[in-house]
């Protein structure tokens, strides 16, 4: 599968808009909560529950259910088939029934003529609730042996005696905090019943196969009976993946009651409060190395708040297992994972899907080994990169086969020369005693494919119709990534059509079924494969036409710009199209793709569990005020591996974005829960997400060039969603740099994520303190 | 009566809904112009953002606020401007949209609409387009996807087009003002337009809540779906309008928002001004009012502890007259003022500094822009022959109230501007303050930056070296 000779304008590899920038600016793209309410419909509003942990004894709905407007009210007793929802693990309620197990869990929900009417009377019902203690912090749900999943394990060679014999061991823990999606547009779903037991439901969600599925079971009808449809998302991160399900199950059981169209759109502070996010993590670790930095032994614990219930849990920590290597040989090693079951809302997938936390820890390691050592950490991580033929087994025992962090590392050099920045970095630290700088690099590996092989499919639908136009339609979900940009280029590519002839439709599990999340930055390489696939059936039978036509073998017809070559006779695309139609040949073929290659062994946490890897290289410069404990982050310059790019701009786009995301991850977006286990950041106004002044002012993103995929993903393009996030941990490595300069970079900060002001003050004085003999903390 | 304004270049009079129905679901609702999102309904997140015109003196003149905070009546007599009414009649995309397109500034486009409003009242005004600039008028919009880069480019191409919709129209003047007052199902909005008026509806009816601009008050709306039954509106009235600059004195109406105070704030005290620019974003800021900021009396307001070490005084009003008092004595506590049941804030005054008078200001916050201070702090000082003169040091964030650091204060007045003086400073602002901890920070954190915010005007009095992150 190679580029053809001349190119169709739309096609891949081309800087092609976003098919819907134009709507977007005007205000005309729809999002759901702009589609007009039919008359009849209902607007739907949450009972939360204050309490982190309580018993529920008794509720009373006669206020709510005698206020005006509304209409009906749930309780789990109400939900007619299973009350449950878990992705993984059958273990999470729609609403409760004897239990709340977290500030902010649904507990009833009412609707009424106007979303006034509903939230107004979700103000009167009245929960009884005996509050009991909350488990909330990570000692105490490890202490207790309280786990959401069971603990995971990876181990290789003899970490213990490694431990014993080397030069140098460091030991000790750190944590890094969660993170609030903030899609801009937030969950909403519209159900409406249909005849007999259908119901169609418009959720915004990045996995409408598992809102049918959960629709489905809580009504108790067969999944043919569900359909869900969604055209955009206003944003996802991984927040409307299993999100999304008790948004349209609360609204599809009230459908169900109410045989009326019902939407539940949460305001903001619901939302952040009862839908999970990234997890925050505790790392413990125990560390040996020579006097090179050369690591021996790495005992590594990563414990993972998981919140009430396991949702995405088991998995998101396997997958920080398996980055926890990011680009290095580990000879001995165990990693522990702990899955803690806490009263905090259970969270659940967000861009990255703890990579970044895995990669946060051994890079915070890698740079306290360097301290130690009084050397830098890009001297440590060269001594401990895999090598190529050698030292290049994961520690789940997949080969890294396509290693080229060399490479990527090169060109960030070739740009920014990282010599010269780093003596004006320590040039300024030495005149300036109030404001300190701090630089840091950041290289990354990313594993692309789903950890668990079944996910690891796609279909699609294409038809063409008798003036040439098409319609595509696949798995995968438009949440402002640009997947179906890309998509429709793939086709374009696969017909030589104009991409302006080539609609694309909402996706709906009617058409398409048993799909994947768009999730794992997997959305083009799988839906792309599938519509390709789909695309090239149909072009053979469109071929066969033509070569019949023309009266030339089929192997000499040739697709190019809007035309069907044999030899100097052609014909337009449409033309052949309707011929097609004359000749009785089917113009609609429905596309698949499997990843090749991949397997995985849960009992044992080994196989092949990623098709390839994905690379990328960051630097990071940041100024910290040693008198306020406020940092800028003041220049970026990043290289992003997307092997043959399907779309340069969208793909720019997505390292940008992902940056910036992952800078506010670790610095100014700190969810805070208070004693009791309330989230009291649960809105823009006290949850802060990155601004425009916050992206570096100095900020260049570029993507590493001539690098085809050796794998054979659709047109050699590597996915690009989620690894630029976990560049921006050059951003915290810069922050600890800066700190770090206090002690002449002999010591190592003593600080966490996010890198708040109060904590970067905290370290400030802390190392200070230390670096003066003194020892003593504040 | 009904509200009347002009909607995209169409006249509207506007009856039979709620006076405390929020712009933004009258857009959306009433008018079915879904392209104003709500991402927050907390004036926060900016997708709301609409654009206001009135006639100006060179030109109309355009300003961004947030449709979630306001209530339909505050339209009275404007000119409404939402994205539907940016592109031609004809679908052409004005130049702000095209700008957008051009840049691959859009992902999942739901924060679009709001940044193509705000920045289309920005490429309306008059000054430069630096980054500083387009910085200081994007701060009210978030957007998730980008990165902001992209969106920045499109900022530095901007220019004054008129909006599609206007193009062959006046921008309407206040000819189409409202009447005195809106009344629905029992709820009345009153539009006095005189301060006798707005004097004896005070008077007359003590439980209507007085609403400035509605950047506080709006979240009871917009958030708590209240649905207040009498609210008197302030803006209105020309002479709470009123900013003057005369005797040595800076006196601004209590209707003056921000925006309007900035240019002599500028003037007179930078550092206020530079203050001001952090309060919320733009778009809060062209409805935001000292009035408001003092009448909330909240710990965290920003202005108050500068107008408290400005020597500042507030001007209450009643039908018998008016009384000025200091701002100090105005703030009572937690949310309590020196305010009558029957007063209004009228107007705010600031001396201006003498000669050789230092005052600065300091915000510290987790996010640069729009967002609560964790502790805010002041200092009006003069140095002379090396030594301190009446230091005023004010703070908010640091207890139930904003307040001055009296034992700070006096822990450096008549002392050398020395570190060896300002070592003394710790264990004075701990006698001060016993600030609390809560999501913004801790009590040892806000102890420890309040002192070291005395470090750093020594230093940046003292010092050529930069001081803050955000001076490099
Ligand atoms: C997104 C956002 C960000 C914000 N950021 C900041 C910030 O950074 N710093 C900060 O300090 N504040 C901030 N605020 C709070 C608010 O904007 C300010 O306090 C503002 O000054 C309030 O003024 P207003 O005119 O909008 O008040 P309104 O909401 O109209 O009124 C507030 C209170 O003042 C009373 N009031 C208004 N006018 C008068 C009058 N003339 N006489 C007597 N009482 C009166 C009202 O009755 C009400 O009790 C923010 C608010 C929002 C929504
Ligand atoms: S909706 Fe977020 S600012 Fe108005
Ligand atoms: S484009 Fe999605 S929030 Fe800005």
């Amino acid at each position: 599968m190679s580029a053809p000779l001349a190119r169709v304008p739309g096609g891949i590899h081309a800087s092609v808009r976003h098919d819907s920038a134009a709507g977007h600016v005007s205000g005309s793209a729809l999002y759901l909560d702009d589609i007009p309410n039919v008359p009849g419909s209902l607007e739907a509003a949450l009972v939360l529950s204050p309490h982190a942990h309580a018993r529920i004894k008794a509720i009373d709905l006669t206020a709510a259910l005698a206020a005006p407007g509304v209409v009906a009210a749930i309780l789990a007793k109400d939900i007619p088939g299973k009350n449950d929802i878990g992705p993984i693990r059958p273990d999470e309620p729609l609403l409760p029934t004897d239990m709340v197990e977290y500030d902010g869990q649904p507990v009833a929900a009412i609707a009424a003529g106007t979303l006034d009417q509903a939230r107004a009377a979700a103000k009167l019902v009245r929960v009884d609730y005996e509050p009991l203690a909350p488990v909330l912090s990570l000692d105490e749900a490890i202490e207790r042996e309280q786990f959401v999943a069971p603990p995971q394990i990876m181990t290789r060679g003899d970490v213990d005696a490694a431990l014993k014999t080397a030069a140098h061991r460091l030991s000790g823990e750190f944590n890094c905090g969660g993170q609030d999606h903030f899609y801009l547009e937030g969950q909403i779903a519209i159900a409406t019943p249909g005849e007999g037991r259908e119901m169609h439901v418009f959720s915004s969600t990045q996995h409408p196969t598992e809102i049918q599925h959960g629709v489905a079971h809580l009504l108790g009808i067969p999944f043919n009976a569900v359909t869900c449809e969604v055209r955009r998302m206003g944003g996802g991160f991984g927040g409307k993946e299993s999100q999304a399900t008790m948004i349209a199950g609360i609204a599809a059981v009230l459908a169900w009651k109410t045989r009326r169209p019902v939407k539940l759109r949460l305001p903001r502070d619901d939302d952040m409060r009862a839908t999970g996010k990234r997890h925050p993590f505790l790392i413990r670790y125990e560390v040996s190395f020579d006097d090179g930095g050369l690591i021996d032994g790495l005992d590594l614990m990563l414990a993972a708040n998981g919140g009430n219930v396991a949702d995405h849990t088991p998995a998101v920590l396997t997958r920080a297992l398996c980055h926890s290597d990011n680009c290095y040989w580990l000879p001995n090693l165990r990693f522990r994972g702990y899955a803690c079951k806490t009263n905090i809302v259970s969270n659940t997938a967000f861009r990255g899907y703890g990579g970044p936390q895995g990669m946060f820890a051994i890079e915070t390691i890698i740079e306290m080994i360097a301290r130690h050592l009084s050397t830098s950490p890009e001297a440590v991580r060269e001594r401990n990169f895999y090598g190529i033929g050698r030292n290049d087994v994961t520690p789940y025992g997949m080969k890294v086969e396509d290693n080229i962090i060399a490479r990527v590392l090169e060109e960030l050099d070739r740009n920014v020369d990282l010599a010269r920045w780093r003596e004006e970095i320590v040039a300024f630290n030495r005149q300036s005693t109030i404001i300190k700088k701090g630089l840091a690099t950041m290289p990354v590996k990313f594993g692309i494919s789903f950890n668990r092989p079944a996910l690891n499919q796609a279909g699609a639908l294409v038809h063409v119709y008798t003036d040439g136009s098409v319609t595509l339609n696949h798995g995968g979900t438009e949440m402002g990534q640009g997947l179906f940009i890309k998509v429709a280029q793939v086709v374009a590519e696969a017909f030589q059509i104009d991409i302006d002839n080539i609609r694309i439709t909402a996706t709906t599990t009617a058409k398409v079924p048993n799909t994947s999340p768009t999730a794992a930055s997997s959305g083009s390489d799988l839906n792309g494969m599938a519509a390709l696939n789909a695309a090239e059936r149909i072009k053979a039978r469109m071929t066969d036409v033509a070569a019949e036509q023309f009266n030339i073998p089929a192997g000499e017809i040739v697709f190019q710009q809007n035309r069907v070559y044999a030899g100097n006779r052609s014909m337009s695309f449409a033309e052949l199209a309707a011929l097609s139609w004359e000749k009785r040949v089917s113009l609609s073929a429905t596309g698949y793709y499997r990843t090749p290659k991949i397997h995985w062994d849960f009992a044992t946490n080994s196989g092949r569990p990623f098709y390839y890897f994905t690379y990328g290289a960051a630097a990071a410069e940041v100024a910290i005020d040693t008198l306020t404990g406020e940092s800028r982050v003041l220049r970026a310059e990043l290289v992003q591996d997307c092997g043959q790019s399907l779309n340069p701009a969208i793909d720019l786009g997505q390292i940008e974005g992902a940056f910036v995301q992952g800078m506010g991850w670790l610095t100014t977006e700190e969810l805070f829960w208070d004693e009791k286990g309330r989230l009291r950041t649960h809105g823009p106004s006290t949850y802060k997400i990155p601004g425009s002044r916050d992206a570096p002012p100095v900020f260049n993103a570029r993507i590493l060039p001539d690098a085809p995929n050796r794998e054979e993903t659709v047109f050699r393009s590597k996915a690009v969603g989620e690894p630029p996030l976990m560049l921006a941990l050059s951003v915290w490595l810069a922050i600890r740099d800066a700190i770090s300069s206090l002690s002449d970079y002999r010591l190592a900060a003593k600080l966490d994520a996010p890198a708040t002001p109060e904590r970067v003050l905290e370290a400030v004085d802390e190392i200070r303190a230390r670096a003066a003999g003194s020892g003593s903390a504040i | 009566m009904p509200i009347r304004f002009r909607l995209n270049g169409m006249p509207r009079a506007v009856e039979g809904i709620s006076p405390t129905m929020t712009v933004l679901d009258y857009l959306r609702g009433v008018e079915r112009l879904t392209g104003t999102k709500e991402g927050c309904a907390e004036g926060d997140c900016g997708a709301c953002t609409v654009a206001l015109a009135k006639p100006g003196q060179n030109g109309p003149e355009f300003e961004a606020v947030n449709s979630c905070l306001m209530v339909v009546p505050q339209l009275d007599g404007r000119e409404v401007l939402t994205i539907e009414g940016l592109a031609g009649r004809d679908g052409t995309l004005h130049p702000v949209q095209h700008a957008l397109v051009e840049a691959d500034a859009t992902q999942c486009g739901f924060c679009t609409p709001g940044f193509a409003m705000a920045m289309f009242a920005f490429s309306q005004e008059p000054g430069g387009k630096d980054d500083d600039a387009i910085h200081e008028a994007l701060a009210g919009n978030l957007c998730r996807c980008t990165g902001y880069r992209p969106i920045v480019d499109a900022c530095r191409k901007l220019q004054p087009v008129p909006a599609g919709c206007l193009k062959e129209l006046p921008v309407a003047g206040g000819s189409m003002s409202s009447g005195a007052n809106y009344c629905n199902g029992g709820q009345i909005f009153h539009l006095p337009k005189s301060v006798d008026e707005l004097a004896v509806l005070r008077a007359q009816f003590p439980d209507a809540i007085l609403l400035g601009g509605g950047t506080d008050l709006g979240l009871r709306v917009s958030k708590e779906r209240e649905a207040f039954p009498a609210v008197i509106w302030t803006v209105g009235v020309s002479e709470l309008k009123r900013v003057s600059d005369k005797d040595g004195v800076l006196e601004f109406g209590a209707a003056v928002t921000y925006s309007e105070a900035l240019p002599l704030l500028e003037k007179h005290f930078p550092s206020f001004a530079a203050l001001v620019r952090r309060i919320g974003s733009r778009q809060i800021r062209n409805l935001g009012t000292f009035a408001g900021n003092l009448a909330t009396a909240s710990p965290i307001g920003d202005t108050i502890p500068c107008l408290m070490a400005l020597n500042a005084e507030v001007k209450l009003h009643t039908q018998a007259g008016s009384r000025w008092l200091p701002v100090e004595q105005f703030i009572l506590g937690y949310r309590k003022t020196a305010m009558a049941q029957d007063e209004f804030i009228a107007a705010v005054r600031i001396p201006l500094l003498g000669k050789d008078r230092i005052f600065t200001a300091y915000k510290l916050s987790k996010r640069f822009d729009q967002d609560i201070s964790t502790v805010v702090a002041a200092f009006s000082l003069s140095v002379t022959s090396g030594v301190v003169r009446d230091l005023r040091a004010a703070f908010g964030g640091m207890a139930a109230q904003a307040a001055r650091a009296k034992h700070v204060e006096a822990a450096l007045n008549g002392q050398p501007w020395s570190e060896d003086s300002i070592a003394r400073i710790d264990q004075a602002i701990a006698q001060d303050f016993q600030p609390m901890s809560d999501h913004r920070g801790a009590a040892a954190y806000r102890l420890c930056a309040a002192a070291n915010l005395v470090r750093r005007v020594h230093a940046e009095t003292t010092s050529g070296q930069p001081a803050q992150v955000w001076a490099l």
